[in-house]
């Protein structure tokens, strides 16, 4: 017989309201307030769990977050892979398993519970809603100041009589304190009835009164089930059970005392106190216990449950008692987990023979047992033997005394070093009934005073949370803001395949009547090489540079002159950083004497705003510079092709459209289909081109106006794709794809954007430096694969010589790659060491499915002198 | 995660801001006077103190303005924040 229900009592349970669950396919009754641990305790449900890596049967240990032997799977009514069955209380209809320490995913998307993320700012967090951290609480509260308790439990802790809740204090009860960071940021994970949440917590101050945690010691057989903390006792029958009939005592502290007097008070029988305290205390209700000062429990006995204990006294005196619960208690250490994990430190005090916390940051601080206030009599970690090999450490890592001594043996000294070789306190359970034992069974294999060295660092999150929950709501479409143009209803009407740019979904390609990418890509080039296309460029980075110094100031950030530029004027431009890499690129168009509008690529709106900032705010706050973003103000169609004039004029516009009136890189406002807007002369795809901006609001009336027109001319919608293939015929660069942060204008082949006479810019110093004018930077150039159907993968190694054996000099690799209509066959653009030198010459990419020959060509393999852009 | 003193916001989570490195170091009048290696210390190497550091943060997801703060590099502690053009910290 194991444990069992008591006749009456129990305060944290309602005996008027039973219930019942599932445990490992068996039906356990329970009532409301038991937790899984209590009920399977009550039921005397015997050694129902395992150890994960030894197999060898295990018991409750426990009645806290500290419990490192009774884990349980959760199946209904809600999924959790594994948690602390001291940790759950036990709901109607409740479905769980026993799991032995390691958790299991399951492939059939069981139901997780419902979660949300909360934020609170309070003057005051305290942690522990004991008696410590209760009177902080309320004085704060009663001050006016924002105060938060923490507490694992259910109810507030009986110290203050009950749960008895201070007024004004908001109490998050079942919830767990993750972590503390800097600066008062505190994460709390809450198991609320109907749902799981996670506090993000900034307080002022934040007092722990996370209390002690009952310090075990380590004998033979340490591990038997039936064998538990002695605090856990008094926490069960707060549940209306007696963990065991017959129970025996071993302690190194006087206070046990009265937990032998609360089993016997409430129908035990305590046959035994084996005490090596060194103090007197009164028995209490267990008078009938002998108590054997100086003996220690130096084995146990049982098959599936303990049914003896054997005590070693003085002298070698040796007695074997049988019993069905061996309780046993060490002392109280510190609950100082959170503490040490932000950086407090700690000191061992020989006077409560445990760690105490020393210094912390200035905005928290330790109340109560957690700071040291702890009842402890004798500092007693481990029975000594002859032999180690089962005096169990950590239980859930199956970890003994003698494991430990094998890797002090091995010469390792710190804890930290032995908890990576034997994995002790990196179970789920943190280590916190082995840590200061494991400590001191190192201190005393060297030799070394007890204290000498404290137990090993834990981390957050301190129990464990499910990754949905960290996740929270922020899945799926709320992982990321979504961001659309205002022709994104045409676009999925028309059934366009989409492309992740940035925030932004821009149509990647348009397929029709189910083609493939390809054929769908091909027919979008195509139509803009032979009759016209339209593409929605809204996502286009646009900011205006407003104010008399904004000529100046793009003369600095640009590495071409921009103040030159005449009012009606577009110029490309590329920008670097101060280590002369490019940086971005775009076009700059002269609205007034003292405006302009600048384009970012679509990934770099918020960097080129956040740099033409730094530089107006840090270094140049004279300049009278004003930069706002109107990227989502402008909506944007791109008409490219031989027709785009024919449908701009179709379309219907007071702007001259005529190649003398409007020459390429200029810009006109009017009207278009009676919509306010400004048309400008940039090509992005060679070919004749107009870019159509139009206030937001009018961009999806534009975009059909501009469909409806362009039809009679075969106007087809083209997407990013098309759109790369386009530009990649004609050797534009895409910043980002054939950059990556370590290339120059020059190893681009674009020194004619570079203007070095025209004073200082950003980077301009950086293109002098020895390793920028090196001649065998990789540099950009064309490749035409000798097969002209294969297509090599971007990212491709290039070789000079294939020797067909690894490994081979690396010469480069490729960073856009395609089929191209127009030309007729694939292309490439990449990078190459001294790539400029080598156009005719042949080059390999050694690919697992076999070596592609390629000949180098110049990056501009179509239309290379540009007579197409003016239709 | 830091709690960042800006000086026009107030004290706000370390996620709304970018941080922007040892403040104080001013872009050279003339950089083509400048040799390779002063160029190159002047765009690679930064100090980095145990204890008080004058460094740069930009309020990014707020008010988008640049300032100067004192913290320690040990304890995080800010011990100053100023715009940054109130004189190097």
């Amino acid at each position: 017989m194991t444990g069992r229900r008591t006749v009456s009592g129990g305060p944290a349970i309602d005996r008027a309201l039973p219930i019942s669950f599932t445990f490992d396919g068996e039906e356990v009754a329970a009532f409301v307030g038991d937790t899984i641990a209590s009920a399977i305790l009550a039921n005397g449900i015997e050694a129902p769990f395992r150890s994960p890596v030894l197999g060898r049967p295990r018991g409750v240990f426990s009645a806290g977050v500290e419990e490192p032997n009774a884990f349980v799977e959760i199946s209904e009514p809600w999924f959790e892979p594994i948690v602390a069955a001291t940790m759950v209380d036990v709901v109607e209809g409740m479905v769980v398993g026993s799991r032995p320490g390691v958790g299991r995913l399951r492939g059939d998307a069981p139901r997780g519970r419902r979660v949300e993320h909360r934020n609170a700012h309070v003057e005051l967090l305290v942690v522990g809603s004991g008696h410590d951290g209760f009177y902080p609480a309320r004085d704060a509260a009663a001050r006016g100041e924002r105060v938060m308790l923490v507490e694992q439990h259910r109810t507030i802790e009986r110290g203050a009589g009950g749960d008895f809740r201070a007024e004004g204090v908001t109490y998050l009860t079942r919830a767990t304190a993750l972590g503390l960071y800097d600066d008062g940021y505190v994460t709390v994970f809450e198991h609320a009835d109907e749902l799981d949440r996670l506090w993000h917590i900034r307080a002022d101050r934040v007092i722990l009164a996370t209390g002690a945690f009952e310090r075990s010691i380590a004998f033979a057989d340490n591990d038997r089930p039936g064998v538990m903390l002695s605090y856990a006792s008094s926490r069960y029958l707060e549940h209306g059970v007696l963990v065991g009939s017959r129970t025996v005592v071993f302690t190194a502290r006087g206070g046990a005392y009265a937990t032998a007097s609360n089993l016997v008070a409430n129908g035990g029988e305590v046959p035994a106190i084996a005490d090596v305290s060194g103090t007197e205390s009164d028995l209490g209700d267990a008078k009938d216990a002998e108590v054997l000062r100086g003996w220690v429990a130096s084995g146990t006995e049982g098959d599936r449950w303990l049914e003896a204990v054997h005590l070693e006294g003085p002298g070698g005196a040796r007695r074997t008692i049988e019993c069905d619960s061996l309780l046993v208690s060490g002392g109280w250490d510190p609950n100082l987990a959170l503490w040490r994990a932000i950086g407090g430190g700690l000191r061992f005090d020989d006077e409560v023979h445990a760690f105490v916390p020393t210094d912390g940051p200035p905005w928290l601080s330790v109340v109560g047992s957690a700071a040291g206030e702890v009842p402890n009599d004798a500092p007693y970690w481990f029975v000594p033997s002859e032999d180690y090999s089962r005096h169990f450490v950590d239980f859930q890592r199956d970890q003994t005394i003698a494991d430990i001594a094998d890797t002090v043996d091995a010469g390792l000294r710190s804890v930290e070093h032995v908890k990576r070789a034997t994995y002790i306190g990196t179970a789920i359970d943190q280590g916190r009934t082995s840590g200061v034992i494991t400590a001191e069974v190192v201190n005393a294999l060297l030799g070394e005073s007890p204290g000498w060295q404290g137990p090993s660092n834990a981390r957050p999150p301190a129990v464990p949370v499910p990754f949905a929950t960290l996740a929270g709501p922020f899945r799926g479409d709320l992982f990321d803001p979504v961001r659309t143009t205002p022709m994104h209803p045409w676009h999925i009407e028309r059934g366009a395949a989409f492309e992740n740019v940035g925030q932004w979904k821009r149509p990647w390609f348009f397929p029709r009547d189910g083609e493939p990418m390809e054929r769908a890509v091909e027919r979008e080039c195509l139509a803009v090489r032979t009759a016209v296309g339209s593409m929605d460029a809204s996502t286009l980075g646009k900011i205006e540079v407003v104010g008399a110094d904004a000529p100046a100031f793009l003369d600095r950030m640009y590495t071409n002159r921009m103040s030159n530029l005449a009012v009606g004027s577009i110029r490309y431009g590329l920008m670097l950083g101060l280590d002369g890499m490019v940086l971005d690129d775009g076009v700059a168009m002269r609205l007034a004497d003292d405006r302009y509008l600048v384009t970012t690529t679509t990934g770099g709106a918020a960097t080129v705003l956040d740099r033409f900032e730094e530089w107006l705010q840090t270094e140049w706050p004279d300049l009278r510079v004003y930069c706002t973003s109107v990227t989502e103000q402008w909506a944007v169609v791109a008409i490219n092709g031989p027709r785009a004039r024919e449908v701009v004029s179709a379309t219907g516009t007071d702007v001259d459209l005529s190649r003398e009136a409007f020459p390429f890189m200029t810009f006109h406002d009017g009207n278009v289909a009676g919509v306010p807007a400004r048309l400008a002369r940039v090509s992005f795809s060679g070919e004749l081109a107009y870019e159509l901006h139009v206030p937001a609001w009018h961009g999806l009336e534009i975009w059909e106006a501009v469909m409806a027109a362009g039809t009679p001319f075969g106007i087809e919608p083209y997407g990013t794709e098309a759109m790369h293939v386009l530009r990649a015929e004609k050797g534009y660069v895409i910043v980002g794809q054939d950059t990556d942060g370590s290339v120059t204008p020059h190893d681009l082949g674009m020194d004619w954007i570079v203007n070095l006479s025209k004073g200082d810019f950003v980077g301009r110093r950086s293109l002098r430096r020895s390793d920028v004018v090196r001649p065998d930077r990789k540099q950009l150039i064309g490749l035409f694969p000798e097969d002209t159907h294969a297509l090599l993968p971007e990212g491709a190694q290039l070789v000079l010589e294939d020797t067909g054996r690894m490994p081979m000099p690396l010469a480069g690799h490729v960073t856009s790659s395609y089929r191209s209509p127009a030309l007729g066959r694939t292309f490439a653009l990449a990078m190459l060491a001294g790539g400029h030198e080598l156009h005719g010459r042949t080059v390999y990419a050694p690919l697992p499915e076999g070596t592609v020959t390629c000949t180098v060509t110049s990056p501009v393999p179509y239309d290379p002198d540009g007579a197409r852009r003016d239709g | 995660m830091l709690r960042v003193p800006c000086p026009w916001c107030g004290p706000r989570e370390e996620i709304e801001f970018r941080y922007g490195g040892q403040a104080g170091i001013a872009y050279p009048t003339d950089p083509d006077a400048l040799s390779d290696e002063a160029w190159a210390d002047f765009l690679f190497l930064r100090d980095n103190p145990k204890g008080a550091f004058a460094e740069r943060w930009y309020h990014a997801a707020g008010c988008r303005r640049w300032f100067d703060t004192v913290r320690d590099t040990a304890t995080y502690a800010f011990e100053l924040s100023a715009p940054p053009d109130e004189g190097n910290p």
